[in-house]
């Protein structure tokens, strides 16, 4: 199926990622080869077939409820590009 | 000691005698890498002074008697694994400034053993690549010639290996990621059966197909290495519990009556005539070791490109979602409001593969599409795994090629990201199914350039793919055989 720029746009929006004018045109055409390729998938007769989501079936694991992690806030914001107060800086969005 | 024919195995034995401290070693291997890296690539960090005070450490360990396996030997990282302390890129310009609050379990482990963090590998950005082209830090050179691709994603293990600037290194594979870069560069490596080795640390690309695993010359070391790296690990909420397993324990079984599975889809077609050779002659030396050969079908091969284009890009889009500028990582210096915060630091901070990839998963995921690609992917993914299931009531192992051609040259297939993820056809596969996989040296193709064998087995096989793998290399030289580079 062809991706139409429009669509590009409407998809970059929902990934938060910025798309100059001047990039559009290749990944229209990039993307458009992408789903080419999975569009193949379209013709596979997978009635009756369940989704697997994990090739091993696993059951996910319970654990007591107990505080087991230590505070450590100070280390990872020590790797975050601005906070204050403990608190990590954002622009702001209620005026 | 020349480090470039010396084994891990035989360097863990000279530390145990005394024949070498883990502080000579430590500094040969980084002399190595400070002489050859340069032309390579292959390493984004070094850190002479926290490398050799591990060594310092070992050694006093090695004199209290309390020395295991690895202790004092230099391992290399591929910079996908979080290391406190160490710049951790992820191959990534979002992560250039992301020096590791933490370990990853995989970390943990090594250091436990006493093994050094000898530096962190170049690798395809956040593992999203074939050729390692896509990395902020610039491409991997293949040893065996330097106009060609080292493989991708773990592009700088493989060539650190292959250079012999590390005994072994660290990798994950997530479609391919650590046996196609070991075929193309001629050494051995192994993806275990997804689960056994934690994914806590390890950078998410594509978490139901992501596992971690070895590049080393040989099975042998393979086996030493992968002993520390398994573990049950509680953080990574899909790994497996059961009880260890000494992987080097079944190397020297005879291999009478092995029968190995020949899948016609991997021998039909695509693959160049010297690589097919190679193969060729790598089942005739299996046959002599005692082993017969079956003919096996995995009609759903093909699909397995499609069906991995969804659904890692779709788990992909979802994991890179927490690079926003915010916590960690690359924010842009300049923006109007937080919308604007996030999107321009999305797309200073990723490189060109991994925004593809975003956006792709995006698309399968939206509305109106959900059902029609990710579903329908999850259903043929359930037809792969019984592909395998029904293959492995007729053989004990499957064989065929890592990849239909050897190294290809920088800039072949960047310009057509379709070409580029074809060439992991043979690999896919093997991650949708959560089976282990391993790649082992078979001879040269054109160009002298190494073709990697790849061996198949069922669920936690590792221990018998291994032995597999290291009788073959007692009967051959391939994975002794090293690039002119190294020996310099």
């Amino acid at each position: 199926m062809a991706l139409t720029e429009t669509d590009l746009r409407r998809l970059a929006r929902l990934a938060r990622i910025r798309v100059e004018d001047a990039e559009v045109g290749t990944l229209v055409t990039q993307l458009s080869g992408i789903l080419g390729l999975i569009d193949q998938l379209q013709a596979v007769d997978t009635h009756g077939i369940e989704p697997l989501s994990h090739a091993l079936d696993l059951e996910q694991r319970l654990r007591p409820d107990e505080v087991t992690e230590v505070d450590r806030r100070e280390q990872f914001q020590a790797v975050a590009p601005q906070v204050e107060a403990g608190l990590y800086l954002v622009p702001k969005v209620i005026e | 000691m020349n480090l470039a024919t010396t084994s891990l195995k035989q360097l863990a034995g000279a530390l145990r005698k005394r024949q070498v401290s883990s502080r000579e070693l430590a500094q040969a291997y980084l002399e190595r890498i400070a002489r050859l890296d340069p032309m390579l690539g292959a390493f984004i960090t070094t850190d002479h002074e926290c490398t050799l005070q591990q060594a310092d450490a070992a050694d006093s360990r090695i004199a209290s008697g309390t020395a295991g396996p690895l202790t004092g030997i230099p391992v290399a990282h591929k910079d996908i694994f979080c290391t406190q302390g160490w710049l951790t890129t992820c191959g990534s310009k979002m992560l250039s400034n992301f020096v590791s609050p933490y370990d990853a379990h995989v970390i943990e482990q090594f250091k436990a053993a006493g093994a050094l963090i000898l530096g962190k590998t170049n690798m395809d950005e956040f593992a999203m690549g074939s050729s390692n082209e896509t990395s902020f830090y610039g491409t991997v050179k293949n040893p065996w010639d330097l106009t060609r691709v080292p493989g991708g994603s773990s592009g700088g293990s493989a060539a650190a290996v292959a250079a012999r600037l590390a005994p072994a290194a660290t990798a994950t594979d997530t479609g391919g990621s650590i046996r196609q870069p070991a075929a193309l560069c001629g050494i051995s490596g192994i993806k275990p059966t997804y689960g056994l080795v934690s994914r806590y640390g390890m950078i998410a690309y594509a978490s139901s197909l992501d596992q971690g695993g070895v590049v080393a010359p040989s099975a042998e070391d393979l086996g030493i290495v992968l002993n520390t790296m398994v573990g049950f690990d509680a953080r990574d909420s899909t790994s497996i519990q059961r009880p260890s397993e000494d992987y080097t324990a079944l190397l020297e079984q005879p291999l009478h009556g092995l029968r190995i599975g020949l899948p016609k889809e991997f021998f039909s077609g695509g693959v160049s005539a010297d690589v097919e050779r190679a193969i060729e002659a790598a089942l005739q030396e299996y046959e002599r070791l005692g082993a017969t050969r079956v003919d096996i079908s995995l009609p759903n091969t093909a699909l397995s490109v499609p069906v991995y284009y969804v659904l890692a890009p779709a788990e992909a889009s979802s994991n890179l979602s927490r690079f926003d500028g915010v916590r960690f990582g690359w924010r842009a210096p300049q923006y109007d409001d937080l919308a604007d915060m996030y999107e321009r630091s999305r797309a200073q901070g990723f490189g060109s593969e991994v925004k593809r990839r975003i956006l792709t998963g995006t698309y399968v995921l939206s509305r109106g599409y959900y059902d029609a690609y990710y579903l329908q992917a999850q259903r043929v993914r359930r037809l792969i795994v019984n592909d395998f299931k029904n293959a492995f009531t007729q053989c004990d192992v499957i064989m065929g090629p890592s990849t239909p051609t050897v190294a290809f040259g920088f800039g072949e297939k960047t310009g057509d990201p379709v070409q580029m993820y074809l060439s992991d056809i043979f690999t896919i596969s093997v991650n949708l199914a959560g089976l282990p996989g391993l790649s082992i040296p078979a001879g040269f193709g054109q160009g002298g350039l190494p073709v990697g064998l790849q061996l198949i087995g069922d669920y936690f096989s590792e221990a018998h793919l291994l032995n597999l793998a290291h009788r073959y290399q007692q009967a051959t030289d391939w994975h002794s055989r090293i690039p002119a580079l190294a020996s310099a």
